[in-house]
């Protein structure tokens, strides 16, 4: 496989032929901040926050979806760049009722940790507190769409991991939400094999396990790259 | 079906036809002003005057919208407007002298005169739902010197120089998406005419596809025999059912003739067209969302590249283009790239059809030569505004912007259009006057943008959400001039960050209205010390 050699923040460095930026980036220990990016599923380019700059073009790239071409000269924290990801930050925390200190991922959420790496102290947008449901239908598992990002990390990894695509969304715009099967409670969404990936990949609160602490909510999301890998190579 | 064929059909057309014909206008505006009754009403008054010299036929839209139903008779070219059913017999009584009842419009207004027909040139003549029409005014003759005496490459090479973009709005070069399509390589190749037109105040492809459908099909079968593709999809919004009939209508005929399907003409060529009807979600014009919808998936735009040039539907190479586009090529490849590329601005080739809605005295579909200015269209062939003065014409839709009337010298091309802030989009243009509040006009676009984002992106989601919410508290007093500050900022955010085009030039209007009419959002900006 040919190499590809590019510079990151003015760091030369090498990548794999078909290596997204991101990939190239992580390798080489530089941080891109993504929300809807999960290992092991496939990219959709959805929460913008890995967006950089490409000398040459003047639209911004999601890294993780963006390949590695020969020579490329790539921005991954310019000052616009900086400034748009705190803005979808706010964005998000305004678009649901997300309020850490009573959320049961407090201090395990992806979400949370984001909003500290872009230097988030306050939002600037009114909140739009919208009606949000939660759904504890499900034996072992609940929904909050009050804390939901709608990242679809649930749907992917439900669909391409699991291969049951129990997940989906419904709804435009703001309006949109995760949904189990034809928009039935969990609990009634029989083609759920209560396998709890999408647990796994939920990167805040809103998907969880029922009666686990604060303490508990710690999720080692590494797992669902490795059923991939383990799939795909037959260790 | 060989051409000898093809020109029996058209010659029969021809000897059947009678010496005089009533044309009475069958697209959907002027069906929702009773317009099939009156053709009933016209045909009852032939027959009961007992004339065999006279037709009455259905046709597709004449322009003049506003003042539906409209009848033209011919040769004469009289035109009758706001026809009602009982102005028939006078109507049919006025061929022998006499007066009608109805209205007589004027064809040599400037609305008419101005024009100039390429795309809509068989639109209020032919009949749309009768392929023998079509036929007899020189169709399907494109499609068969195609095939029969040009090289796939030879047809492409013809829509380059023609000079032909994309009618779609981004204003795409035709001929270099067609070769690209026609460079990549797959077991099969697709072609998809975009119908999902969905810009409040727009419906040019709507009556395109009313009045002319069987033009579409022609330049969807040279595109395919162009690119190598054997099937087509018409994707059209399940919001225009006659669209839909009468395309269904087209297609099955062409079927019947051969025209469609295979071994087309005898030259070994086959073409397939099918109709995927969507359910109207603004994004699904959009041509990856689109391309998503025909597959049976949640319409949504993923990011590009790659190009459906290359990875399309079902993963093949796809070429989209919109309705317009795709009924420019018949006249082009009848007429020559050299005819074509004589039409229009240096860098915008050919003409433009503009549906011209709003305050404004004629409302109705226009085809104009590019390079024509704003103010022709507005004062001169849509007649000004009815009361007060022009204030600002929208162009592009909910993508486009706001231009002042101080622009109205603007030429009508993609780069002009853009200079100023806007763009050509798909052509809607809405007229306002200066009772027309801007603020109000940013609100009422962001409230369609907002609903129709799809939710996948979040600047676009959760932005176009905020803007509308922000909008919202400068109308109602309560913003203060770092909101407007603020709102500026999440727009250019927006606009940058978005995944697809809707997020991308949601912004658009907001923008424009605050660069040519700050005053109007200032003026709802309450004062910063009582803001506290």
């Amino acid at each position: 496989m040919a190499a590809r050699t590019f510079t990151i923040d003015d760091q030369l460095i090498s990548a794999r032929e078909g290596e997204t930026i991101l990939q190239a980036a992580r390798e080489h220990g530089i941080s891109i901040p993504t929300l809807c990016h999960l290992d092991g599923v496939s990219d959709v380019g959805a929460c913008r926050l890995c967006l950089v700059e490409i000398e040459g073009s003047r639209a911004l790239r999601p890294a993780c979806v963006t390949p590695v071409v020969e020579e490329m000269v790539v921005r991954t924290d310019t000052e616009r760049l900086r400034e748009y990801r705190r803005m979808i930050i706010e964005l998000l925390f305004a678009e649901r009722n997300h309020v850490c200190a009573v959320c049961v991922a407090n201090g395990h959420c992806e979400l949370q940790d984001l909003a500290i790496a872009v230097g988030m102290d306050h939002v600037r947008f009114d909140y739009a507190f919208p009606r949000c449901d939660v759904d504890i239908s499900h034996p072992l598992f609940g929904i909050d769409h009050n804390r939901c990002v709608l990242c679809t990390r649930c749907v992917r990894v439900c669909d391409e991991v699991e291969g049951v695509h129990t997940w989906d969304v419904a709804g435009r715009g703001a309006d949109a939400r995760v949904i189990t099967d034809m928009r039935q409670p969990w609990g009634e969404a029989r083609s759920c094999t209560s396998c709890g990936k999408c647990v796994l990949a939920c990167p805040t609160g809103a998907i969880f396990r029922r009666g686990a602490t604060v303490g508990e909510m710690e999720r080692d999301r590494n797992k669902i790259a490795y059923i991939v890998a383990a799939r795909e190579q037959r260790w | 079906m060989d051409i000898s064929e093809l020109l029996t059909i058209a010659e029969h057309e021809r000897t059947m036809r009678r010496p005089t014909c009533i044309r009475c206008c069958t697209a959907l505006g002027c069906q929702s002003a009773g317009s099939l009754s009156l053709k009933q009403r016209l045909e009852e008054a032939v027959a009961e005057v007992d004339r065999t010299d006279i037709e009455v036929i259905g046709v597709g839209c004449m322009g003049m919208c506003g003042h539906g139903p409209l009848v033209r008779v011919d040769p004469d070219g009289v035109l009758y407007e706001h026809v009602h059913a009982a102005d028939a017999p006078s109507i049919v009584a006025a061929l022998d002298g006499g007066d009608a009842t109805a209205p007589r419009g004027d064809p040599q207004h400037p609305f008419f005169t101005l024009q100039k027909r390429i795309v809509l040139e068989n639109s209020g003549i032919i009949d749309p739902e009768r392929i023998e029409s079509y036929i007899a005014a020189g169709g399907y003759q494109a499609l068969y010197c195609v095939l029969h005496d040009m090289t796939p490459a030879e047809v492409i090479d013809v829509v380059t120089r023609s000079g032909l973009r994309g009618r779609g709005g981004a204003g795409y070069p035709t001929g270099l998406k067609w070769a690209t399509v026609a460079k990549s390589h797959g077991d099969r190749k697709y072609v998809v005419c975009n119908a999902d037109e969905g810009d409040p105040g727009a419906f040019m492809d709507r009556s395109i596809i009313e009045s002319d459908p069987h033009k579409i099909l022609e330049g969807m079968a040279i595109a395919a025999y162009a690119v190598g593709a054997d099937q087509g999809y018409v994707y059209v919004r399940a919001e225009y059912p006659l669209a839909i009939q009468r395309l269904q209508r087209a297609i099955a005929q062409a079927r019947r003739l051969g025209l469609l399907g295979a071994q087309i003409f005898d030259a070994g060529f086959t073409f397939r067209i099918d109709i995927r009807v969507g359910a109207g979600a603004f994004v699904c014009g959009e041509e990856t969302a689109l391309m998503a919808s025909i597959e049976g998936r949640r319409g949504q735009p993923r990011p590009r590249p790659p190009y459906p040039a290359e990875s399309g539907l079902w993963g093949r190479p796809t070429l989209i283009n919109n309705v317009e586009t795709f009924a420019n090529i018949p006249p082009i490849i009848r007429n020559g790239a050299e005819w074509f590329a004589a039409i229009g601005a240096e860098h915008s080739k050919g003409t433009k059809v503009f549906a011209l809605t709003g305050k404004i005295r004629h409302t109705g579909l226009i085809e104009v030569p590019m390079g024509v200015t704003l103010r022709q269209i507005v004062e001169e062939m849509g007649g000004g505004v009815p009361e007060g003065r022009v204030k600002a014409v929208q162009t592009g839709g909910p993508s486009g912007g706001c231009i002042p009337a101080a622009l109205l010298d603007t030429p009508v091309d993609y780069e002009s259009l853009q200079r100023v802030g806007s763009i050509m989009g798909s052509g809607g243009m809405v007229v306002m006057d200066d009772a027309t509040n801007m603020v109000d006009v940013a609100h009422f676009y962001m409230e369609f943008c907002k609903d129709e984002s799809c939710g996948k992106c979040i600047p676009c989601r959760a932005g176009t959400a905020q803007m509308l919410h922000m909008l919202n508290l400068i109308r109602s007093g309560q913003a203060t001039a770092a909101d407007l500050a603020r709102l500026e900022q999440l727009c250019i955010m927006v606009k940058e960050t978005s995944l697809c085009g809707l997020g991308q030039s949601a912004p658009n209007p907001v923008l424009s209205t605050m660069k040519y009419f700050r005053e109007e959002y200032e003026a709802f900006v309450r004062d910063e010390g009582l803001a506290g």
